[in-house]
């Protein structure tokens, strides 16, 4: 291992840190609202939009997300003439466009079907009692079942949110400086890419850590029953022993 | 984790009348830098070096493999010990000696600004056509000085880990946005698409290009630029602690070109005689 490579190259690796974040923060955003309407379309009764849904679903989860970025980027290129027309070549000549337009598409097909999973988890009798106090179609949804759907849907959000944050390193693809960008472009001028891919796998391992802590608070606040005994994590670890007691407290 | 795409669909150059103790050379090439080493429809490895190599292989008398890796890990597989010589184009630069030794070198071709025939740089010529970065004389300043103008705010596209991308940083790093490709055909793509101004390259990557029909609509401009970071032409590279192999490489590529070989092979693939003599 060369650590005076390590030392130096740490901060250009830094510096690349808010790309990440910015790719994964912005196309979980605009996917998570768009999975929202996909997965409501998905459970509607109305054909066309579950069939719109399902079509959806299945060609972005169906086919690798290298392929999708790289279409739509190199794939724009190719109708260059047909995007100018329409006027949106000035957003798909963009790299950073390319790359959060696949990545929402992307983590929409995923979340939706979380999101759906959520929502098909709801208990029925929930939703008879609110509709048994006249509540309208608009209220049982806010009231009832998006806060039901989102509570079972957590968890398996959250992983859909670690994964993102390591699916932008496939925007060094397409010529996005990401840590795997940069380290890639450290690599190919230092011929050692054990040390640089080291730094970068530090990096992604700090970033989920810290996604996965709010991730864990949220659940705990969304849902404490299934948390009332548990302490946080600091405290399990520094009080380790006396854990079992707590646990005998409950079930008494 | 391109070092573990080190294909294994190989080719082995059966070499007639071989004994069994023939010494055996493991030879990396890239297959995606046209026309120095590629893959044909069928997805042989096809090019200049292929050929070149089967000919040093015959001269070392060794029984030789090529495999293909792809270009960022080059040198670390060859360091990892995944094969023992390195084919692919790659220009003999001080940074590069630093990790891996050398043949003495085989082919240089200078390198080259291409823009689209549309771009408004598409008539751009400098005062001296050729620039030797070894030794900048005046008149080469000047021209550098031109170069450096004319593509200022510019973005140029350029492949990574490669001689021209030191070139740009070195001498253009302040005034262009450079934009880097993992591979040389990704750069065309968007050369075409108009996401970058300018892509610099190898002349014996461009010279069969613009004349097939993917380059019909760019076309080579600026001077031709050789030296300082370009290296001192295109060898094989060997660990360094292989002295002897750099050797009989060295003896087999000095043959070859007095044979002539080189110069016969360059201007089958790259239509100019690109040999060192």
């Amino acid at each position: 291992m060369n650590w005076e490579l390590m030392n130096e190259s740490w901060p250009e690796l830094l510096a690349a840190v808010p790309v990440t974040l910015t790719l994964a923060a912005s196309s979980l955003f605009l996917g998570f609202f768009l999975a929202l309407g996909i997965s409501l379309m998905r459970v509607s009764k109305i054909w066309i939009f579950s069939n719109f849904a399902y079509f959806f679903v299945y060609l972005f989860r169906s086919t690798p997300l290298l392929v999708q970025i790289f279409l739509i980027y190199y794939g724009s290129g190719q109708f260059r003439d047909f995007f100018e027309s329409i006027g949106l070549w000035v957003f798909f000549r963009e790299a950073w466009f390319c790359a959060i337009l696949s990545l929402t598409l992307n983590t929409a097909a995923y979340s939706s079907e979380i999101i759906r999973g959520g929502i098909q988890s709801v208990p029925f009798g929930q939703i008879e009692a609110a509709k048994a106090v006249g509540m309208s179609k608009f209220l049982l949804f806010r009231r009832i079942t998006f806060p039901v759907a989102i509570r079972q849907a957590l968890p398996g959000y959250g992983n859909e949110i670690i994964l993102m944050v390591k699916a932008t390193s496939l925007a060094s693809t397409i010529t996005l400086l990401e840590i795997t960008g940069v380290a890639k472009k450290i690599i190919s001028a230092t011929w050692s890419p054990i040390e640089i891919f080291v730094i970068a796998g530090i990096f992604y391992l700090v970033i989920n850590f810290i996604v996965t802590r709010i991730i864990q608070s949220l659940e705990i606040r969304l849902s404490p029953q299934l948390f009332r005994d548990r302490k946080s994590w600091w405290q399990s670890l520094t009080q380790n022993g006396k854990r079992t007691v707590g646990t005998q407290q409950t079930f008494r | 984790m391109k070092k573990l795409a080190l294909l294994t669909t190989a080719i082995v150059f059966a070499i007639a009348g071989q004994a069994a103790a023939a010494e055996k050379v493991r030879i990396a090439t890239e297959g995606a830098y046209a026309p120095w080493n590629y893959k044909d429809s069928a997805g042989n490895l096809v090019g200049f070096e292929i050929d070149l190599a089967k000919d040093l292989c015959t001269r070392m008398k060794a029984d030789c493999t090529v495999v293909e890796q792809a270009w960022d890990g080059i040198i670390p597989a060859l360091q990892a010990g995944k094969y023992d010589a390195i084919m692919a184009g790659m220009s003999i630069t001080d940074k590069r000696k630093k990790i891996i030794s050398f043949s003495r070198a085989y082919a240089s071709t200078p390198a080259k600004f291409v823009v689209l025939k549309s771009s408004p740089a598409a008539g751009f010529k400098t005062m001296e056509a050729d620039i030797n970065l070894m030794e900048v004389s005046d008149g080469e300043k000047a021209s550098l000085g031109e170069l450096v103008s004319q593509f200022k705010g510019k973005t140029v596209g350029v492949q990574v880990a490669t001689t021209h991308l030191n070139f740009l940083n070195e001498y253009l790093g302040k005034d262009v946005t450079i934009k880097t490709y993992d591979t040389q055909e990704n750069l065309d793509l968007d050369l075409q698409a108009g996401r970058v101004d300018a892509a610099l390259a190898s002349m014996s990557y461009w010279a069969p290009l613009l004349k097939g029909d993917k380059g019909k609509d760019m076309i080579a401009v600026g001077p031709n630029l050789t030296g300082g970071p370009f290296g001192a032409g295109v060898g094989v590279g060997i660990r360094q602690k292989d002295t002897k192999l750099v050797g009989m490489f060295s003896k087999a590529i000095t043959e070859s070109i007095a044979a002539g070989v080189v110069s016969k092979l360059a201007i089958k693939h790259f239509g100019f005689d690109a040999s060192v003599k």
